[in-house]
């Protein structure tokens, strides 16, 4: 499929504004303000009329004004409210942006009568006509809102870039960022203007809900793959290209709106992420929570071998327990336990008692450690030293065997490879 | 003006039952309103609403045809598809509810502005009926349509009414709630649902945008006029129902005027006119009451000074 030059300047206006929206998205996603995004692009709207039902213009300079300041009027008025009124943020914020949204709705739909102004374009705008409306640029003939938003690309590189280091402080330690003589409210206040100018420049070209999805949803993808401010700002721009260039493709192939195919492509995006995110997809974490659960199983079944091998005693509860541990999950960790040359034949091998006097000698330092330390009487010991048992570091065990240089645990059985053997 | 007057008079059968569904959708959103604000999930709603669009056009092309209740399940379905994404993504990621919410609305959106294009293409200019969706007509509808609108409304506020007392207590200490046996668990759940039923229902008629602020700007009025969830349920009620009542009315006046927009400044009225002059937290009688305060203390350190330099003397 070939996609006719129109369509490519949606592809590239999409991508522009993608792109511009991204880089202010991942710092709304890190301060937990992407609702704020969500109120400042719907607040717009009246500032956006107003400024055309005054000056009878739609130059860029003249939207933006009247636009950043009802976008700055949305963060004053929304503080005062919170205050005076004694509620949450988030009531405030929706008081706050439903209002200026319905007032630019009506504001819009009254001067719709004098000019050709839809207003349901406020709300998915008008990039299906972007290459109508051309502006001659170094000789070239290029579409209007493709230069907007290139710009406010450019300008919003430029500014992160500079402002990188003041930016990262704010978003991960304000405090901090004010003790060190940042002026953290500045930055806060900056960040807002950004993200107004970013949304009024996108305004037209996807309308005000779909920038929603353009400053939150390549942020927050990014979010889930990467932990580096410097790698995520990356991530998000690419993102937030890559899914315009696929939603538009999406919307020639199935004929459909291509502002809402490509807001369903950040979402398809931010869903994969989600699910396959190499850090902490929803696959890998069930991948890790196998993984220890088997791990737990294994240790279980070698520490209850190693306890049969040590006493004579109780050799049916041992038993019992051991015919419950090689249930379900359990089954795969006994395999694995005769694969790796730890079990073989319903038997301890060398190596398999080593390890599982490790886990006994864990275990019955955790017993020790709880009774003296936490207090716990001594037949309660046992349950959550089953647990920590898994858990022990190195580091740890050496510790607690120096508090515990005895060598023998609460109920005097000798701890494996402590004071007891004269080992470490 | 004989309009207007035709209007106030209540002469139609039509207006009386626009007018009156449209104060029922009100009441049942600013009562649950309430509750969502004081637990916190005030901008649910406002997922909810935006996210109900594609189920509507998706009930749309499979009923074949504009039917409402299809439409309103359509609704409810990805309402609660929504709040579902909304928590999984809370609960198993680093992602912070906000970013949730956010993405969560607009994604969902745009699926839905995606349907109703192609549905609006195949359908030629014909808009099927469906732009009401997103901004509200309350004007246009069938009475049979605003009935099965109130009668859900009239659920939701019944629901309400049973559960009050836990309610309240999953609102102002969940953990107490807990503490005797109350699944909160379940309650939020409950919650989310009238939410989302109460959603559902004023949509047809202030528009998926807006149903956040029949949601939201009720219960912050509310909040001005007292510190008692009873009378905060009975204000906000009356702010929404008044506020639908006003606005359906004003836009089926007026051509070309969607009900929403109409709604929403309706409610802002009232919420700007609380904020000022409600006698318990308005800033006008708080700006009083310092005043007074200040003028007593003043008045008491010169008759303490008087009494002194008197003694003294």
């Amino acid at each position: 499929m070939t996609l006719t030059a129109s369509e490519l300047w949606v592809m590239a206006t999409a991508a522009a504004c993608a792109g511009a929206c991204a880089l202010c998205g991942c710092f709304l996603v890190l301060r937990r303000m992407s609702m704020l995004g969500d109120a400042i692009s719907h607040a717009v709207l009246p500032g956006l009329a107003g400024a055309f039902l005054l000056t009878g213009t739609r130059d860029p300079l003249v939207m933006l004004l009247g636009a950043g300041a009802v976008g700055l009027l949305t963060t004053v008025l929304t503080a005062a409210i919170q205050r005076f009124g004694k509620v949450h943020e988030d009531a405030a914020m929706g008081v706050v942006f439903s209002s200026m949204f319905a007032l630019g709705v009506l504001l819009i739909s009254r001067a719709a009568d004098k000019v050709d102004l839809d207003p349901s374009c406020v709300l998915y705008g008008m990039i299906e006509t972007v290459s109508i409306d051309r502006v001659g640029l170094l000789g070239v003939e290029l579409p209007r809102a493709f230069v907007v938003l290139g710009v406010a690309f450019g300008v919003n590189v430029v500014l992160v870039t500079v402002f990188f280091k003041e930016l990262r402080l704010v978003c991960f330690d304000s405090a901090l960022a004010t003790s060190m003589g940042f002026a953290a409210g500045a930055v806060h206040y900056g960040l807002m203007a950004l993200v107004a100018g970013t949304s009024v420049a996108a305004f037209e070209a996807v309308g005000s809900i779909l920038v929603v999805a353009m400053l939150v949803g390549p942020g927050a993808t990014a979010f889930l793959l990467t932990q580096r401010l410097g790698r995520m700002l990356w991530i998000a721009v690419a993102v937030g290209v890559a899914c315009a260039a696929v939603g538009t493709v999406a919307a020639v192939w199935l004929d459909t709106s291509y502002a809402g195919a490509i807001s369903v492509a950040l979402g398809g995006a931010f869903a994969l992420a989600l699910v396959f995110s190499p850090r902490e997809g929803l696959v890998v974490q069930q991948v890790r929570r196998l993984r220890l659960a088997l791990k737990v199983r294994r240790e279980d079944i070698l520490g209850t071998l190693v306890r049969m091998a040590e006493s004579g005693e109780r050799e049916r509860e041992h038993a019992g327990r051991l015919a419950v541990l090689n249930r379900g999950l359990g089954r795969v960790a006994a395999w694995q336990l005769v694969r790796r040359g730890l079990v073989a034949g319903g038997a301890l091998t060398g190596a398999g008692e080593a390890e599982g006097r490790r886990v006994l000698a864990a275990h019955r330092l955790w017993e020790t450690f709880l009774a003296t330390e936490v207090g716990l009487p001594v037949d309660h010991v046992h349950d959550p030293s089953e647990r920590f048992e898994h858990f022990v570091s190195g580091e740890m065990e050496r510790e607690l065997r120096v508090l515990h240089a005895a060598g023998v645990d609460p109920q005097g059985r000798p701890i494996p490879g402590g004071g007891g053997g004269g080992v470490g | 003006m004989d309009a207007v007057l035709r209007l106030i008079t209540l002469q139609d059968f039509n207006t009386r039952v626009v007018l009156g569904g449209a104060t029922v959708l009100g009441v049942a959103c600013g009562v649950v309103g309430v509750l969502a604000m004081l637990r916190r999930r005030a901008l649910m709603g406002d997922a909810i609403a935006h996210a109900a669009l594609p189920g509507v056009c998706l009930a749309f092309l499979i009923a074949g045809g504009r039917f409402l209740p299809a439409l309103l399940v359509g609704a409810m379905a990805f309402g609660l598809l929504a709040i579902l994404a909304v928590t999984v993504v809370r609960r198993t990621t680093r992602v912070k509810e906000d970013a949730a919410i956010a993405l969560t609305l607009s994604v969902f959106f745009g699926l839905g502005i995606a349907l109703l294009t192609s549905i609006q293409r195949r359908a030629g200019s014909d808009h099927a009926g469906l732009d009401g969706f997103i901004f509200g007509k309350a004007a246009g509808m069938v009475t049979q349509d605003l009935m099965v609108l109130a009668g859900v409304s009239v659920v939701v506020l019944a629901v309400v009414a049973v559960f009050l007392k836990e309610f309240a207590s999953l609102c102002f200490d969940s953990a107490f709630a807990a503490s005797i046996g109350r699944s909160v668990t379940l309650l939020d759940v409950l919650l989310m649902a009238l939410v989302c039923l109460a959603t559902v229902a004023a949509l047809p008629a202030v528009g998926a945008v807006l149903v956040v602020a029949l949601l939201t700007i009720p219960p912050a009025s509310a909040r001005f006029w007292t510190d008692r969830l009873s009378t905060m349920l009975v204000v906000s009620g009356a702010v929404g129902g008044a506020a639908g009542a006003v606005g359906a009315g004003v836009s089926s006046l007026v051509p070309k005027l969607s009900a929403g927009p109409v709604i929403t400044l309706s409610a802002t009225a009232i919420f700007v006119v609380s904020m000022i002059f409600a006698p318990l937290h308005g800033v006008v009688p708080r700006l009083v009451r310092q005043r007074r305060n200040r003028q007593m203390v003043a008045e008491q350190s010169r008759r303490v000074a008087a009494e002194l330099s008197g003694g003294s003397g």
